[in-house]
């Protein structure tokens, strides 16, 4: 009946892949190809004075070196907020200052060795609660908490009264609970080929997890009109989200754009662990209460996401946090308060259900300290509190489809948890 | 300074200028144009480096090039005949090992010298013969199963040659 269900069905692409034939971004190469190599911020946060090119700029086979005032305009990403090169505020180490293209990878780092800088190690911060603090290193120089719509430190969700059901709880139940940080380390490090076409149009073969929006995005870096930038993709060599932000394609456009030559970037592995956008720290604080009979009355939610040194998607990441923190619980009394504040590290990147699976964690193992303190099993507290149909979830948002109760079910059955017949005859219908 | 290097690649002979300091990955890749062995760390940690040097897997990142002077390099591209697979690659084709297949040119050429050494392996063999090879997007399971069944014949039979077991 069906052609695919159930079936093994073979990768289109599969043969290039068992026989190494198939071309990934960072096995590209041209004629005339440049290398591009760049110095990065030996200190998490300084005061950049000068950065002086003019040694560099006479070993041989060098072809350009740009520093910031080179760039049209300095500032990238989803909320453009990221400094293409340095500015005078470098934030994190490993921030790009200045990027070479050269005849080879040799030429090009031996220029690098021989640019100096005028640089000033600045006091920083790396930890997220150190950095709410007055007084901490500001990261960014309008401070280190995110102001939200450009006027308030706590993005809040408010539903019905969580003192009123605090106060109708037998029990407060409270938990913490911390995610670290985590590279995506694809095994294909990020690379980029930039080239300018016959036309004039710059052509950039990109890793991007998102072809069209990297194309606005640096559209506006390069102040060039659409169609005079052309992104292309292909395979890569795994993802996981940290390709959704640019790390190399910036940079290989504007050194071809300068040179008129074809510009490679390709990070190192060691780049790659250092420097790229990650799954960033989250710090979840929850306050529950929960009657006896295993009803959760209200629940409050104070979080904390390390953004990072510049917003990157930690804005994104941060939203999708607070639509969901509350679970697959219905709980008729919450408060969310979600804060963002920037620390001297890497950006916050997307990975791999970014804001959602750290806070459904938190919010998992707080569900199971909620049935310990009312000695229910784990699942049956999760059934009696289970959205239904046509239920509005935390954020007024219609549930349609809704089919927690017969997956929990589900899962009881294949853990061999014997359900109690209350339980075992619910439906999310 | 560069010399005049000769070895044999995928059973050709070839003379390349080499530089001391090149490693035998940079010199397949940059000066041969070759890219079936991929670079994902250049300091032997993660495998997607691996041919197969006068029979056995090695890192190639972790080779000097003038050292293979005389010897014979295959590469996962050289292992196939024309359109016809090698039982290594079919089996991971039909077994849909690869995701982004990054790290398959190094998965095949480290279990295709694996299996010339130990033909008749235990999945535990196989295990510890590919726990060199990093693969990001997680088929390990899959790449195993896929050796087990070339080793238990289902593949046919595994071409011997002079270019892999010298
Ligand atoms: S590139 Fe050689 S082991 Fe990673
Ligand atoms: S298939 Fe992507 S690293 Fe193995």
């Amino acid at each position: 009946m069906f052609k695919s269900v159930g079936k093994r069905v073979k990768k289109y692409d599969g043969e290039g892949l068992v026989t190494g034939r198939m071309t990934y971004v960072s096995d590209l190469t041209m004629p005339n190809m440049l290398i591009c190599k760049t110095l990065r911020s030996p200190y998490h946060r300084a005061k950049l004075n000068k950065v002086d090119v003019s040694e560099a700029l006479k070993v041989p086979g060098v072809y350009a070196i740009i520093t910031k005032d080179d760039v049209p305009h300095n500032y990238f990403s989803m909320v453009p907020d990221h400094h293409v090169l340095a500015e005078e505020l470098i934030r994190y180490k490993g921030q790009n200052i200045a990027a070479v293209a050269a005849i080879s990878k040799e030429v090009a780092l031996e220029a690098i060795s021989k640019i100096k800088l005028d640089i000033e190690e600045l006091p920083f911060v790396i930890d997220p609660v150190e950095a709410c603090k007055p007084g901490a290193p500001k990261v960014r120089p309008e401070g280190n908490l995110h102001l939200f719509d450009g006027t308030s430190e706590v993005r809040k969700i408010r539903k019905g009264d969580v003192e009123k059901g605090f106060a109708e709880a037998d029990y407060i139940v409270e938990g913490t609970y911390t995610t670290p940080s985590q590279e995506h380390a694809p095994l294909e490090t990020s690379a980029s080929l930039a080239y300018l076409d016959e036309a004039g149009k710059l052509v950039i073969h990109s890793k991007t997890q998102g072809l069209y929006f990297t194309q606005g995005d640096l559209a506006n870096v390069y102040q060039l009109p659409l169609n005079k930038l052309k992104f292309v993709g292909g395979t890569i060599g795994g993802g996981f989200g940290g390709m959704n932000s640019i790390h190399t394609d910036h940079l290989a456009g504007l050194l071809t754009l300068k040179t008129g030559r074809p510009v490679k970037f390709h990070l190192t592995r060691e780049e790659e662990m250092l420097y790229s956008t990650i799954r960033s720290p989250w710090i979840f604080k929850f306050k529950d209460g929960i009657k006896k009979d295993g009803t959760i009355t209200a629940r409050k939610v104070d979080i904390l996401h390390d953004c990072g040194a510049y917003t990157e998607l930690g804005l994104y990441a941060v939203e999708k946090n607070a639509n969901m923190i509350a679970g697959a619980v219905k709980v008729e009394n919450l408060e969310v308060n979600s804060r963002m504040v920037y620390t001297n590290k890497m950006p916050s990147g997307s990975m791999r259900g970014f804001g959602v699976n750290v806070g459904q964690f938190a919010d998992q193992v707080q569900v199971d300290k909620l049935a310990h303190a009312v000695g229910m099993k784990p699942i049956e507290v999760r059934l009696k509190n289970s959205f239904k149909e046509n239920d509005e979830n935390h954020v007024g948002n219609p549930l349609v489809a809704v089919s927690s109760i017969e997956t929990l079910k589900m899962v009881a059955e294949m853990a061999g948890e014997e359900l109690a017949p209350e339980y075992a005859n619910m439906s999310s219908k | 300074m560069s010399e005049i290097l000769s070895f044999y690649l995928n059973g050709n002979p070839v003379e390349v200028l080499v530089k001391p300091e090149q490693t035998l990955l940079e010199l397949l890749r940059d000066e041969l144009g070759l890219t079936s062995p991929k670079c994902g760390c250049n300091h032997g940690d993660c495998g997607a480096c691996t041919v197969i040097l006068d029979g056995k897997a090695v890192k190639s990142c972790l080779v000097l090039a003038p050292t293979v002077k005389g010897k014979k390099v295959v590469t996962a591209d050289g292992l196939c005949s024309g359109e016809k697979l090698h039982p290594i690659q079919q089996a991971f084709l039909d077994y849909g090992a690869p995701q982004c297949g990054y790290c398959t040119p190094g998965m095949v050429m480290a279990a295709t010298a694996f299996l010339l050494e130990n033909p008749k392996p235990t999945k535990e063999e196989i295990k510890e013969a590919l726990s060199g090879n990093l693969c990001r997007c997680a088929g390990y399971e899959k790449y195993t199963e896929a050796v087990l069944a070339v080793s238990k014949g289902e593949f046919g039979l595994l071409p011997e040659g002079s270019d892999f077991n010298v």
